[in-house]
């Protein structure tokens, strides 16, 4: 059964339809990747994989289970993590601080212990931070930790994002664009730790624009014009596919 | 209740309705060019009727007291803008909002140290001999106002449909990056909209002043209200923000009727949270309230 | 906030050193005066300060506005006032039923705005504290009108009689410095985080496991509470209660006391009380009403010429440490 399974996803805003009738499988440690021209509605259907949009129509499953617009917090819980195109880093936190806010999920100090620092309070700080530090060191960070967030280079930001998002334990990662305004030692580094992240057991879907870094790395393609999904297989497959070409020639005239 | 007596209830529904609907066009005008909530806005209908009655007082005729209190606020509004708002732009809604509380903060003392603590009156504008209608007296104000509501509606409606910066305004709502890219400016529409949000709410406080008197502490609860009817009728949606007004001053008419003048005043705060608990985009749907 | 692993003992050490002080100056007091008029100006502050701190964590910490908890203390100290001079109840126990009371309005209040965008929980505890105000002057039977309630007792605790204004000082600095710390370490836990994170991007906080919305309804509870345990206090320390203590100004006072003090801190509180509480003794020498103008013109220069995080105060605070870092 594929982990990530999505049925139909439309949405519509006001008159406009942003997704029509999407749907694919993504399996158990694939990297997937999300492209099309500008406007084709793949940060809206991340936000709907995620909960943070709910789809006017379809099914988002998972290992089977429906869980159409469940809230996003509860998606997290699920194993379903993400990353923003337009960072959203904490910036007035450390980056290891950042990193400890996705241990929210995977701790439960309530009120009262985080009041009094109960000794089960004090053990899972500590726990946290250990576990923030190796999301840190997963990505390459971990000499950056005591730094504020909104010191980092644009590189690093999107790093410390999937580190964030790393520390969440998700089983499926979703990143949004995480090589845009990156140079090629950037990429390179990035590529690396995508590759490692999935090694480790963790499924990717990712959108990007980057073309020369979707090929190199995913394992397969969907391709979305307009909001419908026009094609979808291997890597090289997508980059013989007319209807493809045409999409993308289209928007270089514009 | 006796038809008359509903009557006479709708009457005066209408009237405070028609200046809901006014202060909640203020919120309105504001929020879709900047998102915030103007915590000051019913400190600018309050100051409206205060600063008419000062003019008033000191010797000046009624309209041109009318005209000399839009003046003031109108220079109070822009002069906040561009001092405090435009500054803080960049920097998110919640300074923004912290401002415009600190505004209403200042704003009510300053009217109290300038007016003193008394309720003051302003003559009707065209006398106090209340007209028959089908048993009950209407106040010839209460045409004034509703009257003047209109027209202040239309006008607004023509400017923002007709008129070159007024789509250029509406542009900005929808989509201020965009409306940036065609050449908009965007801190210029902001100032529009202080401005005219400014003298709507002046309009509104000098109207009311002769029915219900005006006092530096009035604008808090007509503050309250006008947002009462903008959520009612789906914040940022300007025809929502009239229905809204209209039909909050009527509720109110006769809640006062049914149940006891003395609680008056809660019964907008009542529908604020009925609204926001049932139907959070208001009854003509606003714009996106829901988290994003 | 932004400090990290290797510094956490060495901060860990100055900021309990910093709070020991606070207490150690603050509970002597006592020992130094007997002046009434200078203890009741302490009295006043420690409530004050409880107020603050909870607002703190609601504004500074999770970036939500309340301008109704001016009201919130007020229904503390009607509710201990009430039920101890008129159903005879046991001031500990009103005390109690007056916070849970405080709770549940905050919860009715906070869960249908605080799951919507933009500040709707400011607009909608504005208008709860207009309520507040018109209800304790209707509601005659219950609250004695404009007239207010008078012959509330002191309060005691075994042979302890809180009359004496020395004791007093020594317990509500004790109740208000045991809040201080209990706030200094939220804000140091996975909640803290939780609500730091949801300020600056609800989200990507929501995206990372937080519920947003319960989490905001829990610190708006939980200010609520500090509120009403203050508002008890006062009515018991000065045994008379009217609805002029509970406007919207003072709401908007607390408000600015929040901001004075900066976001960055919760010791951010600690001066935001002190200012709000020299300030007005300052200007009271020159005009009495001008009070309430220059607060409201002092947050706005303060949110404009200063990022809100860090306040005048926390800026200098941080200088005085010698943590450049802003």
């Amino acid at each position: 059964m594929a982990l990530l399974t999505l049925e139909g996803v439309s949405m519509r805003f006001g008159g406009l339809d942003a997704l029509q009738d999407v749907g694919f499988h993504l399996h158990e440690q694939q990297i997937k990747a999300l492209i099309g021209p500008n406007g084709a509605g793949k940060t809206t259907l991340f936000n709907c994989i995620t909960g943070a949009l709910r789809p006017t129509a379809g099914r988002v499953l998972l290992e089977g289970r429906d869980v159409t617009a469940w809230p996003a917090h509860r998606m997290c819980h699920e194993g379903v993590g993400r990353t923003f195109q337009h960072s959203r880093l904490f910036d007035d936190m450390s980056v290891l601080e950042n990193v400890m806010v996705g241990r929210h999920a995977r701790t439960s100090a309530g009120l009262l212990s985080a009041f009094l620092r109960l000794p089960r309070h004090r053990r899972e700080e500590a726990e946290s931070r250990q576990a923030a530090m190796d999301a840190l060191w997963r990505v390459d960070l971990v000499d950056r930790a005591d730094q504020p967030a909104s010191s980092l280079p644009l590189g690093e930001r999107h790093l410390l994002e999937m580190a964030r998002a790393l520390a969440t334990e998700p089983r499926i990662l979703l990143l949004d664009e995480p090589a845009a305004g990156l140079n090629d030692e950037e990429t390179e580094r990035l590529a690396t730790s995508v590759r490692r992240i999935r090694d480790e057991g963790v499924t990717i879907l990712l959108v990007e624009h980057d073309m020369g870094f979707v090929m190199d790395i995913s394992d397969e393609v969907v391709v979305l014009d307009y909001g419908r999904k026009i094609a979808e297989g291997p890597p090289l497959m997508i980059q013989a596919d007319e209807e493809v070409i045409r999409a993308y020639l289209g928007e270089e005239l514009e | 209740m006796t038809f008359e007596q509903l009557l006479q209830y709708i009457f005066s529904g209408l009237t405070s309705g028609s200046i809901y609907a006014l202060t909640a066009l203020g919120f309105t005008l504001i929020y879709n060019a900047t998102g915030l909530i103007n915590f000051a806005q019913g400190e600018l209908v309050m100051l409206g009727g205060l600063s008419a009655v000062g003019l008033y007082q000191a010797g000046l005729p009624l309209p041109v007291a009318f005209l000399g209190s839009l003046t003031i606020v109108l220079i109070v509004t822009v002069l906040f803008q561009q001092l405090a708002i435009r500054p803080l732009l960049s920097r998110g809604v919640l300074a923004q909002v912290i401002a415009t509380v600190g505004a209403s903060l200042a704003l009510r003392t300053a009217a109290m140290m300038i007016f003193g603590r008394e309720a003051l009156p302003l003559p009707a504008f065209s006398g106090d001999t209340p007209i028959r209608i089908f048993g009950a007296s209407l106040n010839p104000q209460t045409l004034w106002v509703v009257g003047s509501t209109l027209l202040i509606v239309l006008a607004l409606q023509l400017f923002y449909r007709r008129t070159l910066t007024g789509k250029a305004v509406r542009a900005c709502a929808v989509n201020p990056l965009a409306a940036r890219l065609m050449g908009v400016s965007y801190s210029n529409v902001v100032l529009l909209s202080f401005a005219v949000s400014g003298a709507i709410s002046a309009a509104a406080g000098v109207m009311i002043t002769p029915i219900s008197f005006m006092t530096y502490s009035s604008g808090a609860l007509l503050g309250l209200k006008g947002f009462a009817a903008a959520a009612l009728g789906g914040l940022g949606n300007p025809v929502g923000a009239v229905v809204g007004g209209v039909a909050l001053g009527i509720l109110e008419g006769l809640g006062v009727g049914l149940v006891s003048s003395g609680y008056k005043d809660a019964i907008a705060f009542v529908i604020l949270l009925l609204v926001l608990f049932l139907r959070p985009q208001g009854i003509f749907g606003g714009k996106a309230v829901e988290q994003e | 906030m932004s400090g990290g692993t290797s510094s956490r003992v060495s901060r860990f050490v100055p900021r309990n050193w910093s709070f020991a002080v606070l207490a150690v100056a603050v509970l002597l007091v006592p020992a130094f005066t007997r002046d009434t008029y200078i203890l009741s100006i302490f009295a006043f502050m420690a409530t004050r300060f409880m107020v603050v701190v909870g607002l703190w964590l609601l504004l500074g910490l999770a970036g939500q506005i309340s301008l109704g908890h001016a009201a919130f203390v007020g229904l503390g100290a009607y509710g201990s006032a009430i039920l101890v001079t008129r159903a005879d109840v046991n001031p500990w126990l009103a005390l109690v039923m007056s916070a849970v009371l405080a709770a549940a309005i905050a919860g009715l209040i906070g869960i249908p705005t605080l799951k919507l965008k933009g500040h709707y929980l400011a607009m909608a505890t504005m208008g709860f504290g207009e309520i507040i105000h018109i209800l304790l002057i209707q509601l005659k039977g219950l609250t004695n009108g404009t007239d207010g309630i008078t012959g509330i007792p002191p309060l005691s605790l075994g042979p302890l009689n809180f009359s004496d204004p020395r004791l007093y000082h020594l317990l509500v600095w004790v109740v208000a410095l045991i809040f201080f710390l209990l706030a200094l370490n939220l804000t140091n836990s996975r909640l803290g985080r939780a609500l730091q994170a949801l300020r600056r991007s609800e989200v990507a906080a929501q995206s990372l496991g937080v519920d947003t919305s319960w989490r905001k309804l829990q610190v708006f509870m939980l200010s609520a509470v500090a509120a009403s345990i203050a508002g008890s206090f006062d009515a018991h320390y000065v045994q008379f209660v009217s609805p002029d203590s509970f406007t919207l100004n003072v709401s908007v006072i607390l408000v600015c006391s929040v901001v004075i003090g900066g976001f960055r801190s919760v010791w951010g509180a600690v001066w935001g009380t002190l200012l709000i509480t020299i300030l007005p003794e300052i200007i009271k020498r020159f005009n009495e009403d001008a009070v309430n103008l220059v607060f409201g013109l002092l947050i706005i220069v303060i949110v404009v010429l200063l990022p809100v995080k860090s306040g005048p105060l926390a800026r200098l605070q941080l200088l005085l440490r010698g943590r450049e870092r802003l």
